[in-house]
């Protein structure tokens, strides 16, 4: 594995700062999580859905599987010496506590430093370290409110829509990986640790990093979603998801003279001047969509996938695993928790060397490892 | 200058447009130097697509936004003598990125077997749509059309909108951020056992990671996410989750207990429904929830609720985000300067040692520095490691 012998001690909780803990496991660390005696991350409780498996939390099992379970009561003093000795071991330290707890708990950067000055710390919070929002709850929806991200999908006379994924959170995971990687590397070659730090707000912005360029330069008009079908403001027709007598496809981007043969639609012929797919996008997009509501999107994708026309069916899950195609990847992965119950859920997306990295390790039960690893470690005297 | 991670690496970028292109720039501002292999004149295909028809120079923003801090080493890669050259920079990089559909880097000869066999401690990364096997393989890996294929767009707007796509290219950027992990992962085993790695990703597995809550939810109870009739903001979370309009602009609610926000907004209404309720009672809830907030402004309402301590905020445009001292306090924005026009950008989101990560060079013109590297070449050739270079030079 890629990071054979990286020993990771997680605080965090719920998904942005396990997610990147996830991956890291996933790409072969050693990840102990860091959890407070009773309740442990507070994921553990969060039920979504009316779904229960077992009385379990299927989404801590899915963000938390191929990690170990140490419960420590940081404001005790010995369960607070067991951590800094377990912490003058590791490579990487990570939390996503609002910013102020570490240092009231004596487990800041500075603190933790002294004790491993190799080590990499990694902090995840919502809004920042300084400024009036930083004591904000870094709540994924909050911050897709923030930021501005929710006038940027769905169509124009609907409310601002926010993404149904906690898109924030898990952008914020994957940059918080990419910062502890990258300080590892250079340790490995240096020694020297580093301090990481990401927040929600910086990640949800950097992910709009194309569109906020455009709006910093283009006199700053806001981003206009289309009224008909809307797939993303700044793209001209037919670019969205359109509705046939028989399901849904969607049309990327395309050139509408060609579409209009294609798809023999002659009131598309007028468009003839490029600026207009843009500047009469909803009037192209009505016409396209009246027209391929009148036959099935089998029947209009036969003819424009042979065309090399971007388009695709939409699916939802049903339909989705399926298909061939989702099958091949082998995406899906059974893991198995001490206990006995088995939940499937997906693997790691990136492969190593051709192979799969997928490990049959459930999440682990609350306080399960504290003996093993105080064994380990040597910290119970 | 401060002391980046990833200094002293250096990225052979064979890609277009943003999902490998957006890996290079993240490693590039972690300290990486960046080359992109760009087809001679016309460059790299993403030059020339644009948003709102805005142009710096030859090349559109957009290419600029995703390219700075870069350089361009133009070569045709069906040339012999270019693609000696190509080969030569192999040799001395540390990753290479690509992003072609499958089969293209082997007909030009550069599929991993090939460049390992001149570099064995290359780290080759590449992306394709749906992965090198099976019925898609070949099929355009296109974001819309991934967001469509994978599920994703039946997770935004309302039961009643129909699928409604992501208003960003998620699978792109998501699948670029995900194979830095990859590539900076592979460098740390090589720098302890010295071997290169194969990095492999497509956005259709990215889109899947993505989903890992929802599917892994469907996978156990075999129900399909449903979105809520009215204000939906998560098909797996209940009432009151979502956005909301009030007198005057909209305000966001995220997961609260029901007796609270009750009490908090004097709403009579809310009182019969419990906790337990909150998800499968969540559209009648919210269409109370929906009347009720319209009768007051957002501030009205934001006051009651974050005094309580509940989590709700008022939705921003970028205008009033922009003018609100939280988001100036992060100093995102990251001015450079292309053929005398001010541009600004955003800047890397991840700060190391405290210090924000700025970079002001502009994107490279089309074989900008092609000359450069081939003298850096040369100089090596002459001076440092005769023996690696000469064996892979051409012929």
């Amino acid at each position: 594995m890629l990071l054979d012998d990286i020993l990771v001690i997680d605080f965090s909780q719920f998904l942005s700062g396990p997610s990147a803990a996830l991956r890291l496991a996933d790409m072969g660390a050693q990840v102990i999580k860091i959890e407070k005696p009773g309740t442990g991350d507070i994921c553990r409780q969060l039920y979504v859905s009316d779904v229960r498996i077992e009385e379990e939390s299927t989404i801590f099992h899915a963000i938390n599987r191929n990690k170990k379970s140490y419960v420590a009561d940081l404001k005790d003093p010995a369960d607070l010496d067991k951590i800094k000795k377990l912490l003058a071991r590791a490579d990487v330290m990570m939390h996503n506590f609002r910013p102020g707890v570490m240092e009231r708990i004596g487990l800041d950067y500075e603190s933790v430093k002294a004790i491993n000055p190799g080590i990499v710390y990694a902090e995840l919070n919502g809004f920042g370290q300084e400024g009036p929002w930083k004591d904000l709850p870094g709540q994924d929806l909050l911050l897709q409110a923030a930021s501005g991200l929710t006038w940027l999908s769905n169509n124009l006379d609907e409310n601002p829509t926010p993404m149904g994924v906690a898109v924030a959170d898990i952008l914020a995971g994957t940059h918080l990986t990419q910062g502890v990687l990258a300080s590892l590397l250079k340790k490995s070659i240096s020694g020297m640790g580093a301090l990481v730090q990401v927040s929600m707000f910086e990640s949800v912005l950097d992910f709009q990093f194309e569109v906020l360029t455009c709006y910093y330069n283009d006199g700053r008009q806001l981003p206009v979603r289309s009224a008909v079908n809307n797939g993303h403001a700044y793209i001209s027709a037919p670019y969205g998801i359109y509705k046939t007598s028989s399901g849904y496809m969607a049309l990327a981007m395309g050139n509408i003279l060609v579409l209009a043969e294609l798809l023999d639609c002659v009131p598309l012929r007028q468009f003839t001047e490029q600026a207009s797919w843009f500047n009469k996008r909803d009037e192209i997009k009505q016409i396209l969509a009246d027209h391929l509501a009148g036959k099935t999107a089998t029947h209009w994708l036969s003819i424009l996938e042979k065309a090399d026309i971007w388009c695709a069916p939409v699916m939802d899950y049903d339909q989705l695993v399926n298909e061939e195609a989702y099958r091949i990847l082998n995406m899906e992965i059974t893991v198995k928790t001490s206990n006995g119950l088995s939940v499937k859920t997906t693997r790691c997306p990136i492969r190593i060397d051709g192979k799969l990295l997928s490990s049959a390790k459930g999440a682990p039960l609350l306080g399960e490892d504290n003996e093993g690893i105080d064994r380990l470690f040597g910290l119970s005297d | 200058m401060m002391d980046l991670p990833l200094e002293g690496i250096t990225v052979l970028e064979f890609s277009q447009y943003l999902s490998g292109p957006s890996a290079g720039l993240r490693l590039a501002d972690l300290g990486a130097r960046v080359i992109k292999i760009e087809r001679p004149i016309h460059g790299e295909a993403g030059r020339k697509l644009s948003i709102k028809n805005l142009w710096v120079d030859e090349s559109s923003l957009l290419f600029h936004t995703i390219n700075r801090n870069k350089e361009s080493f133009a070569a045709d890669l069906k040339n012999p003598d270019d693609l000696a050259l190509v080969k030569q920079l192999i040799a001395k990089a540390d990753v290479l990125i690509h992003n072609f559909r499958p089969g293209v880097m082997k007909k030009i000869g550069l599929n991993y077997t090939a460049a390992a066999e001149i570099n064995p401690r290359l780290i080759y990364a590449e992306i394709t749509g749906y992965g090198k096997d099976g019925p898609w393989k070949e099929k355009p890996g296109q974001d819309l059309l991934l967001q469509s294929i994978t599920g994703l767009a039946f997770t935004t707007g309302n039961f009643t909108n129909g699928p409604v796509p992501f208003g960003i290219a998620i699978a792109d950027i998501l699948c670029g951020s995900q194979l830095v992990q990859g590539i900076i992962a592979g460098l740390i085993r090589r720098s302890k056992k010295g071997v290169g790695a194969l990095v492999e990703i497509s956005l259709m597995e990215s889109l899947l990671d993505f989903q890992f809550e929802l599917l892994t939810t469907y996978y156990n109870s075999h129900q399909q996410p449903q979105r809520s009739h009215t204000n939906s903001g998560h098909t797996l979370l209940g009432a009151p989750y979502g956005v909301y309009k009030t007198a005057d602009g909209f305000i966001a609610l995220a997961m609260m207990d029901m007796g609270i926000l009750a009490d908090t907004i004097d709403c009579t209404a809310l009182y019969e429904f419990t906790n337990d309720q909150a998800f499968a009672q969540r559209d009648h809830i919210k269409s109370l929830l929906a009347a009720h907030l319209l009768t007051q402004s957002a501030q009205y309402w934001l006051q009651r609720l974050q005094q309580r301590g509940l989590w709700a905020m008022e939705v921003f445009d970028w205008e009033k985000m922009m003018a609100h001292e939280s988001y100036r306090t992060l100093q995102m924005e990251q001015p450079l300067n292309a053929d005398g026009k001010q541009i600004i950008t955003t800047r890397c989101p991840i700060r190391i040692n405290g210090k924000r990560l700025f970079s002001d060079r502009r994107a490279p013109k089309v074989g900008e520095h092609t000359e450069k590297l081939i003298r850096e070449m040369n100089e090596v050739i002459v001076n440092k490691e005769p023996h690696a270079i000469r064996r892979y030079s051409g012929n």
